[in-house]
């Protein structure tokens, strides 16, 4: 799906964010990114979605050198990229309906599309029946849940979510795992940075720890703690 | 992406951003149109000043030698063969004070009658030199302005060359005050854009992450740069034409009777305006956009 060689990213103030990483992650695959805060979990995202720069590395995204792209790819790199948010980011003046429509209609899809696809997504997250309201009508979850759904409707390669349970009880946490666990089953790539222990333990997929910038573990079917 | 699809969203964001935030837009327009009516005052005069001085230079070559009422027609015909024995002259005509009169009669037209009630012709006997160079023509006065029976001698070129160093200063001042009002109102137009910019921030870095092509993103500020531009222009022509033309009805005969000039006609140089002003006026809404996005589009 994507690699990282001997990625380092270091801020203009000479902060070093991340240092060294090398990063394999494999095509529809569930992966946790976990951290103190500060680890260089968000900056790893934003290398991945070319918002930043590495300053020293090269980066493989699909087979393909991502590594620098023109103004005019990033965009087009993007659309290969759904990202979830903590915060939701939905916008509150369109409906929810709108707010998945939105973002089809962002990178040009047609409007028979759009009344197509955006009701089927609508249903994979549970919310058909709150296509009509706007997003601070509904509860944290379920704002989670369109966030959700907008991100996957123009079926990215890849789904990055950054602490997307974050603002959640754990109630509520646990359904959108199950929706992530969905779209991964049907085979979309998933990468998840959490703080969220519980969640960890009990997925048992693959974690990467980092800390000051450098992975410091990476295993298969881990938890949150190393060694337990 | 379709072309249509493109087009229609560029221009319901455009407008939606400009009326979302009308009291910047208003004050962009505003700006815009006080720039071009300046730089029209401008190129008005520049034009005027440098058509009057074309026409006034035809006066170039020629000297007028005004003469002393009191003089007899003895020494007016001395005068007149001196002149004529001068090296540098070409031709001598003399024009009688009757003849004078009679001419500004014509000139004057309609006004010409308020001529007729004079008792006395205020208007001297006149010898009009012209000279076979400019080069003589210093010489010549210095030459005949001391003679007795002379009340003054009058050379055009002094007034050319003030209209020129007159208009010249004109055209230098010009081109400064109107790139600095250039710059205020790029600065106007990019703090309008800001505004918007700001006021979607949330939108427009969704935008950027769902994948959103640069031009998608980009499109609607700067055609709203280029409408509010435009329609500063718009302000602005109708501004500087019809003043102009009004100025022009109201002072033409006056300023000809007064400086025998004439204003150039506000039809002759509407479509000039017209085309600097679009030009400007988008130029700068394209300008102020770009600096804008520049300075707060990052993602
Ligand atoms: N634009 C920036 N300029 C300078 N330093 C930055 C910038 N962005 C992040 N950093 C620094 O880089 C380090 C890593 O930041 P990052 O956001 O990747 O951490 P994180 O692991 O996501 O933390 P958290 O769990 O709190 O979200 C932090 O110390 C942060 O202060
Ligand atoms: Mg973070």
């Amino acid at each position: 799906m994507f690699e990282f060689h001997n990625v380092t990213k270091i801020y203009k103030n000479k902060f070093t964010a991340v240092k060294d990483i090398n990063l394999k992650i494999e095509k529809g695959s569930f992966s946790f990114v976990v951290g103190k805060s500060g680890a260089g979990k968000t900056t790893l995202i934003k290398l991945l979605i070319k918002e930043v720069n590495p300053t020293e590395g090269t980066i493989f995204f699909n087979g393909e050198d991502i590594t620098y792209l023109s103004s005019r790819r990033i965009p087009l790199h993007r659309r290969k990229v759904g990202v979830v948010f903590q915060d939701f980011r939905l916008l509150n003046k369109k409906t929810v309906y709108e707010n998945i429509a939105f973002a089809m209609e962002m990178v040009g899809q047609s409007p028979k599309s759009i009344r197509r696809e955006v009701p089927n997504v609508l249903s994979m997250v549970g919310l058909s029946d709150k296509a009509t309201n706007f997003p601070n009508e509904l509860a944290g979850g379920e704002q989670q849940r369109i966030a959700i759904a907008r991100a996957v409707v123009n079926r990215p390669d890849l789904i990055i979510a950054d602490e997307p349970t974050g603002n959640l009880d754990p109630e509520t946490s646990n359904e959108i795992m199950k929706i992530f666990s969905e779209i991964n089953r049907r085979g979309t790539t998933l990468l998840m940075v959490t703080h969220d222990r519980t969640i960890v333990d009990m997925m048992k997929k693959r974690v990467i720890e980092l800390k000051n910038g450098r992975i410091i573990r990476d295993t298969e079917e881990g938890d949150y703690y190393e060694g337990f | 992406m379709k072309a249509s699809r493109i087009f229609n969203h560029t221009i319901k964001q455009g407008f939606q951003g400009i009326y979302r935030n009308r009291t910047m837009s208003l004050a962009s327009v505003g700006s815009v149109t006080a720039v071009l009516v300046i730089l029209g005052l401008i190129i008005m005069i520049i034009l005027n000043v440098s058509a009057i001085s074309v026409s006034t230079k035809e006066k170039f070559d020629e000297i007028y030698v005004y003469l002393d009422d009191s003089i007899t027609n003895q020494r007016i015909r001395e005068i007149g063969e001196e002149i004529g024995s001068y090296e540098g002259t070409l031709a001598v005509v003399f024009q009688s004070k009757d003849y004078a009169l009679e001419k500004m009669k014509e000139e004057w037209g309609e006004d010409g009658r308020l001529l007729e009630g004079l008792v006395n012709n205020p208007l001297p006997n006149t010898y009009v030199v012209q000279l076979r160079d400019v080069s003589y023509a210093s010489a010549l006065i210095k030459h005949i302005e001391q003679k007795d029976g002379i009340e003054e001698v009058k050379y055009y070129k002094d007034i050319v060359e003030k209209l020129i160093s007159t208009a010249e200063f004109i055209q230098v001042f010009g081109v400064i005050v109107i790139i600095i009002l250039l710059l205020v109102s790029i600065f106007i137009i990019q703090n309008t854009i800001k505004i918007t910019v700001a006021s979607r921030k949330v939108e427009i870095e969704l935008m950027q992450y769902i994948g959103a092509s640069n031009g998608f993103v980009r499109g609607p500020f700067i055609f709203e740069g280029v409408v509010l531009g435009c329609m500063g222009a718009f302000l602005a022509i109708i501004v500087v034409l019809n003043g102009y033309d009004y100025l022009v009805s109201y002072s033409n005969e006056k300023l000809f009777s007064m400086l025998s000039v004439y204003l150039i006609p506000a039809n002759m140089i509407s479509l000039d305006i017209l085309i600097i002003f679009v030009t400007i006026g988008v130029g700068i809404g394209i300008l102020g956009s770009i600096v804008s996005l520049r300075k707060f589009l990052s993602v």
